[in-house]
């Protein structure tokens, strides 16, 4: 290899990190400077209010179906090698410690990444082509505290009541699945339940986990559609990395939230 | 107060460093008059409206506009100076989420504190005035081209601006409302009191509403004066441009190498 090809390798390299940088400088920015222009979006609640009903009501369908079919799935599994050790009346707590902890803040997550992420970022990058907000700017109104810090709160507000829901239609379907078809003990399906989840430990991290996913969804959606190119191509890429970063964003995050919370069970 | 609501004095813009699309501009343009700038698609003269509007800074030159030098506006100031000015886009811009009588409305709400009552009397005159108060529940996706731009025409001048600007306003009309949209800006230039720019290639047309019109090819200012003088002026590219002859000072052929080269007759 020449010498020539080896320079041009790493500046390759070079210029593909210093644009992510650069991106992820751009984008904090973004978001302080969306941050500080919050006054409009808490002000005007309606205007939060409304995009919550976009983010939050119209992707409940899809939340709670998936939810219900989650903990149909725990349910199933769940006894299957629960019954193994003779533990199958802890199946309660398997599907709820799952639910609270992992499963509902990340699969609504990815849920509410792929179902109002990517339209919070194509309604903005389409306002952005059709010059929506450049008209809104001359008209001497700021965009960001218009329509992106509106579309920002609904999605944080969003993400933990879709999560909560989320969690509880999934203990609704382990409970179809092991109490109502397999005919484990309702007594015992619920009060184990109840006596090893713990509020603080378990539901609370779990919000926790919840609202980091919302803040991390919500910006990457907004920034997106602010930042793409205003073309129909543009906005298609924009709507494709959303998901994409999106996703990514909210395992990663799981990893370092669920290793920052981890106790090793001493805890309790 | 100076008897100019715009003064451009030696202005250059680039967007790039080293790659300018305007040179060296001077206008001006007098209190109540209505003023159009032509030239071909890709000439700088959207660019040249941006800077009057100060969606762009000048890299070059100084641009005043209503008495407020525009180079080094901050947020406040320049969102102060854009709610004296209303601007028309080229497919109207119009707000897709919101009703025709909520667009109109938009900019009543955002900088005035007129109850609600007052601010839909002012909607319905405005909507009036371009002839649509029928379609005030419509949505914007009902309209067709030249409704769009109507109801864009009464969002603009929603504040009674000072200054008016017009960016191809005619672009995509049918006749009909071609000449229905002409005779409302020059109707609603003499009713508001108000100046009026139009950035244009509709020549013929706008040669017929206008008080005065600068002539811009490459990103220079070639030719000014009013429409009967533009008319009879003789210049080589002002009789090109306004007769649409395909060849002139502006060819017909892309600048590329020697066909023979192309067609591989001879060496490039």
């Amino acid at each position: 290899m020449s010498e020539n090809a080896v320079r041009g390798f790493f500046e390759r390299i070079g210029r593909g990190v210093t644009a992510r940088m650069w991106q992820l400088g751009y984008g904090a920015r973004f978001l302080f400077y969306l941050v500080v222009h919050s006054g409009t979006a808490l002000r005007r609640f309606r205007l939060t209010m409304r995009e919550v009903y976009y983010a939050g009501v119209l992707s409940l369908v899809i939340i709670l179906v998936s939810g219900l079919f989650v903990g149909m799935v725990l349910g199933l599994q769940g006894y299957e090698t629960l019954q193994r050790f003779g533990a199958s009346e802890s199946l309660g707590v398997l599907v709820a410690l799952s639910l609270v902890r992992e499963l509902g803040p990340v699969v609504a997550g990815l849920l509410f990444a792929s179902r109002a992420g990517s339209a919070i970022t194509a309604e903005i990058g389409l306002m952005k082509a059709t010059e929506q907000i450049s008209a809104m700017e001359m008209m001497a109104v700021d965009p960001i505290a218009r329509v992106v810090a509106p579309r920002f709160w609904g999605g944080v507000l969003s993400m933990p009541l879709l999560a909560a829901l989320f969690s509880a239609m999934g203990i609704f379907g382990g409970y179809i699945v092991g109490v109502e078809l397999i005919g484990i003990d309702r007594g015992a399906f619920w009060s184990q339940m109840q006596a090893a989840v713990d509020v603080r430990e378990d539901i609370l991290n779990g919000v926790i986990k919840s609202v980091v996913f919302g803040l991390a969804v919500s910006w990457i959606a907004v920034f997106e559609g602010y930042d793409a190119t205003p073309t129909a191509e543009g906005v298609s890429r924009a709507t494709t990395r959303t998901v994409v970063t999106s996703s990514l964003a909210i395992l990663a995050l799981d990893f370092v939230l669920t290793a920052l919370m981890f106790t090793g069970g001493n805890a309790r | 107060m100076s008897d100019s609501v715009v003064e451009i004095e030696n202005v250059s813009f680039g967007y790039q460093a080293g790659r300018r699309v305007l040179h060296e501009i001077d206008m001006r343009v007098p209190r109540g008059k209505l003023v159009g700038i032509m030239g071909q698609s890709g000439c700088g003269k959207t660019t040249l409206l941006r800077i009057i509007g100060a969606a762009l800074r000048p890299t070059e030159g100084s641009a005043r506009v209503l008495d407020v030098l525009t180079n080094e506006l901050d947020g406040d100031a320049l969102y102060a100076l854009r709610c004296k000015m209303g601007m028309l886009f080229q497919f109207g811009a119009l707000f897709t989420d919101m009703s025709v009588f909520d667009n109109v409305a938009f900019q009543m709400r955002e900088h005035t504190d007129l109850p609600e009552d007052q601010i839909h009397d002012l909607v319905m005159m405005k909507l009036q005035a371009v002839g649509l108060r029928g379609a005030a529940r419509r949505m914007p996706s009902e309209l067709s081209g030249g409704m769009a731009r109507r109801v864009a025409l009464a969002r603009a001048s929603a504040l009674d601006p000072q200054l008016m600007l017009y960016d191809e306003p005619f672009t995509g009309l049918d006749p009909i409302s071609f000449g229905v949209i002409a005779r409302l800006i020059r109707d609603m230039n003499d009713s508001l009191g108000a100046t009026s720019i139009i950035v244009t290639h509709d020549v013929q047309e706008a040669l017929d509403i206008v008080d005065y019109c600068y002539f811009v090819a490459d990103g220079r200012m070639v030719a000014e004066g009013e429409p009967h003088a533009v008319r009879d002026s003789g210049q080589p590219f002002v009789e090109q441009f306004v007769h649409g002859k395909a060849d002139g000072p502006v060819p017909f052929h892309y600048q590329a190498p020697a066909y023979g080269a192309d067609l591989e007759l001879e060496s490039a």
